[in-house]
């Protein structure tokens, strides 16, 4: 797994980038050239930024009411160049440029769902959502319920969460738990490159308001993902990721993808420890969970935010009350630490829910005292 | 038509550079890609006299005359921020400074200019592009570049970094990373001046791209409402990221776009360091005698890309780049400081260059040698008295994996 990415990988990673270009436009000759027979659609290894890619490509592609609107997508070809090309393919009335006025254009979009578009916004980074969470909270989410149904809103909102890189306090958050807070929105959190393709295209199609959570140190990360043009990972169905007895880390996002390589470790001290990637915060899937808890009995809640009134007291609510009777042990959660992202590296890396202090959380709910002296610092 | 394609910038530090040295390449326009600029296009090539100066100068006269000796800090400070931004972005590669990494090569006559006239008691509050304000607000080079290494001894304890200098001791309220989000709390820093009778003003600084944001409208039609002491100095260098101004506003210029709060504005070019210090001495003596806000626009150009993961090179052309490295304010405030005779000759200014590469080098190694913040000071501040750990403690889950226990044990009663 490649969080980080460092700036050779990068270089190397621009370099697939542009040669999966060719790849996604070869690829859409070929299913014009089958399109009557059955096909079945082969895998390819991508990152999970050109998951994303691929995603918006396809749906601009198939629906001439997709637009897209975000600041820096066009020439930039966004922040974090997840909209590489589009402008180029799809010229500037679909890949529009905004000034940087979040509520403004988050308002603009939902005022354009409303009326028969299907926007699909960029937010640069969840942080920027603030600006606009008066849209998102009080009129997206809600307007559909207010008339009744008469309107609908079928928009996407995209942001990467995230933490990790030294961006300190004002740029290192996971927020979206707030989101997952309010009826009438949903909330999805891919943690692998299939999973953004497949929950950015069902979130496209849906008829509500989404909010799609990206992953931002998961960008370079790569995987397996299908090629099927209609490849979609329906919203609202958890994952176990890997099999386990003794515990189940419920993760979601990038937490998802630490929990994996935690339950590896603790393969070494004989625990087997099942992973659940939630996927979708709104609706959630709680019979995964429950199902995977009668099995091991104890349940940690892995996040990347902080856990205080967070999605995982949520799923520490939910937990007691669905698997009560199945639980041997307090259910555990770790998360940041309570504070503000600090800038030097020692902090934050003190303050990130990294792998040993996941770990130690887990041994913990299996009854092992840890030293923190021993994993505290990261 | 082809549109040049190139380079990627990105946000991100170092993670996602993107491959920012790609070579440029063509592409040809999509066909219904009407490449409009909102506003009038500006032909995608902005030179610097673009901008001409605007709005007829108003407020008591300026009274700022430095002495030759003034005058020669004065480009010792510009070369100073140059020279420490270039060393700043060799130490960002080699992964000493972390997190976003904002330059400021080529604004320094703003900076310098237009902090001159700041007092003592004054306040200036910024955006996140803030190394050049916090030198030239007399801030050390040690101290700046210790936060960047991310040290305790650092201007914000390490904490803040790049983006988030702050020394209140010199009334530098800070650098600030939202765009806009700064102006409100600038606005707010000058309603207690004249809710307290202060003969003081605030200085706020922005980028032209943060005039978009609905906090910097909300900000200034308070400041024009309540008369509040404060000079708005926006720091045009045309590009937003990648987004000239013509691309991201309606109304381009700047300046007049204070129409709707009946507040005075100008547009001066900010590569001249007089021009900039005239009339920022200028708005802050009226903002602190007759209590009224203004702002200054400076026509300016950021050398670099938008951050240091950026090669700044997608959105505008290389010409453009050169055309504005020619109309260089150092190399302008250099000769006239020459054509006065208050520097005598070109090795005096070699002269300086070397002096202040030689602070810069001292500023690398103070911080190379200063420590990282204790660990055990992780929670210390998220409140302001000294039961900080014990908060923390008190809201960090009650999992018993033992971390909230040590964290007592260490901050209790140790603020
Ligand atoms: C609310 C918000 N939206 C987006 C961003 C991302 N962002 C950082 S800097 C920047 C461009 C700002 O341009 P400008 O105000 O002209 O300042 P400059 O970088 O040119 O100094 C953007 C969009 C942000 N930090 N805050
Ligand atoms: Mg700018």
């Amino acid at each position: 797994m490649d969080e980080s990415g460092t700036d050779t990988e990068t270089v190397n990673g621009a370099e697939d980038q542009a040669h999966a270009t060719d790849e996604v436009e070869r690829g859409e000759e070929r299913e014009g050239q089958e399109s009557d027979e059955q096909h079945e659609y082969e895998t390819e290894e991508i990152s999970y930024r050109e998951a994303l890619r691929r995603a918006l490509h396809e749906e601009l592609a198939r629906d001439e009411r997709v637009f897209l609107i975000g600041e820096e997508i066009g020439i930039f070809e966004g922040s974090y160049k997840v909209t590489a090309g589009l402008l180029d393919d799809f010229g500037t009335k679909r890949i529009r440029e905004a000034p940087i006025s979040e509520e403004g254009f988050v308002g603009l979009a939902t005022g354009a769902a409303m009326t028969g578009l299907r926007p699909v916004v960029e937010i640069m980074t969840i942080n920027f959502i603030l600006m606009a969470m008066d849209q998102v909270v009080n009129h997206t989410a809600k307007l559909q319920y207010m008339f009744s149904g008469q309107v609908g809103c079928p928009m996407v909102i995209r942001t990467p969460n995230g933490a990790g890189s030294q961006l300190t306090a004002q740029h290192s958050q996971n927020l979206e738990g707030w989101f997952a807070h309010v009826p009438g929105l949903k909330v999805v959190t891919p943690a692998t490159p299939a999973d953004a393709k497949g929950l950015l295209k069902a979130a496209i199609r849906d008829d509500d308001p989404v909010l799609v959570v990206e992953s931002l140190p998961s960008y370079n990360l790569k995987g397996e993902v299908s090629q099927d043009p209609d490849y979609l990972t329906p919203m609202g169905q958890a994952k176990v990721t890997r099999e386990g007895d003794d515990i189940t880390l419920i993760a979601h996002s990038m937490a998802a993808q630490r929990s994996l390589q935690v339950a590896a470790q603790l393969e070494e001290d004989e625990i087997s420890a099942e992973v659940i990637d939630l996927r979708s915060l709104r609706p959630l899937d709680m019979e995964t969970v429950a199902r995977s808890l009668a099995k091991t009995n104890r349940a940690l809640c892995v996040d990347e935010g902080w856990a205080t009134y967070g999605v995982s007291a949520e799923l520490c609510a939910r937990v007691q009350d669905a698997c009560f009777d199945d639980l041997d042990a307090p259910i555990g959660r770790v998360g940041m630490a309570e504070v503000p992202m600090p800038y030097a590296k020692n902090l934050e890396n003190a303050t990130l829910p990294h792998a040993k202090k996941i770990r130690a959380a887990a041994l913990a709910v299996l009854g092992e005292e840890t030293d923190p002296e021993e994993w505290r610092a990261g | 038509m082809a549109r040049r394609k190139q380079a990627k910038g990105s946000e991100d530090g170092r993670g996602e550079s993107g491959g920012s040295e790609a070579e440029p390449e063509d592409r040809d326009e999509p066909s219904d890609g009407q490449r409009q600029e909102p506003g009038g296009a500006a032909g995608g090539h902005i030179a610097p006299d673009h901008f001409e100066d605007a709005g007829s100068p108003v407020g008591p006269e300026s009274q700022i005359s430095p002495s030759a000796d003034r005058l020669r800090e004065l480009y010792e400070t510009m070369v100073l921020i140059r020279l420490f931004e270039e060393e700043t972005e060799r130490q960002y590669k080699k992964a000493r400074i972390g997190g976003y990494c904002h330059l400021s090569s080529g604004q320094e006559a703003v900076a310098v200019g237009g902090l001159e006239p700041l007092g003592q008691d004054d306040i200036l509050v910024s955006a996140y592009r803030c190394h050049h304000l916090a030198l030239a607000r007399g801030i050390s080079p040690e101290s700046v570049m210790a936060e960047l290494f991310g040290r305790a001894d650092g201007c914000a304890g390490g904490r803040g970094g790049s983006m988030h200098l702050a020394d209140p001791t010199r009334g530098y309220l800070g650098g600030w990373g939202i765009v806009a989000g700064h102006v409100p709390l600038a606005t707010g820093a000058a309603f207690t001046f004249a809710q307290t009778d202060q003969p003081h003003a605030v200085l706020c600084e922005l980028g032209e791209g943060a005039v978009n944001e609905g906090a910097w409208h909300e900000a200034l039609n308070l400041a024009g409402l309540l008369q509040l002491p404060v000079v708005y100095l926006v720091e045009n260098n045309i590009y937003g990221m990648g987004t000239s101004v013509h691309m991201a506003s309606a109304e381009p210029e700047v300046w007049k776009r204070v129409g709707a709060f009946a507040m005075h504005a100008e547009r001066i070019d900010g590569q001249d360091l007089e021009a900039v210090m005239e009339a920022s001495d200028r708005l802050l003596r009226r903002a602190r005698e007759e209590r009224l806000p203004a702002l200054l626009e400076c026509i300016t150009y950021r050398y670099r890309g938008h951050s240091v993961a950026d090669a700044g090179t997608a959105y505008r052309t290389e010409e453009e780049i050169e055309e504005w490295k020619g109309n260089d304010p150092i190399s302008r405030f250099g000769q006239i400081l020459r054509d006065r005779g208050i520097v005598e000759s070109d090795e005096e200014l070699d002269e300086v260059r070397e002096r202040m590469d030689a602070r810069v080098q001292e500023a690398v190694e103070f911080a190379e040698n200063a420590d990282p913040p204790e660990l055990d000071s992780l929670a210390r501040h998220v409140y302001g008295d000294e039961h900080a750990g014990e908060q923390f403690a008190r809201m960090t889950p009650g999992s018993p994996f033992g971390e909230r226990e040590l964290v007592l044990e260490k901050e209790l009663g140790d603020g």
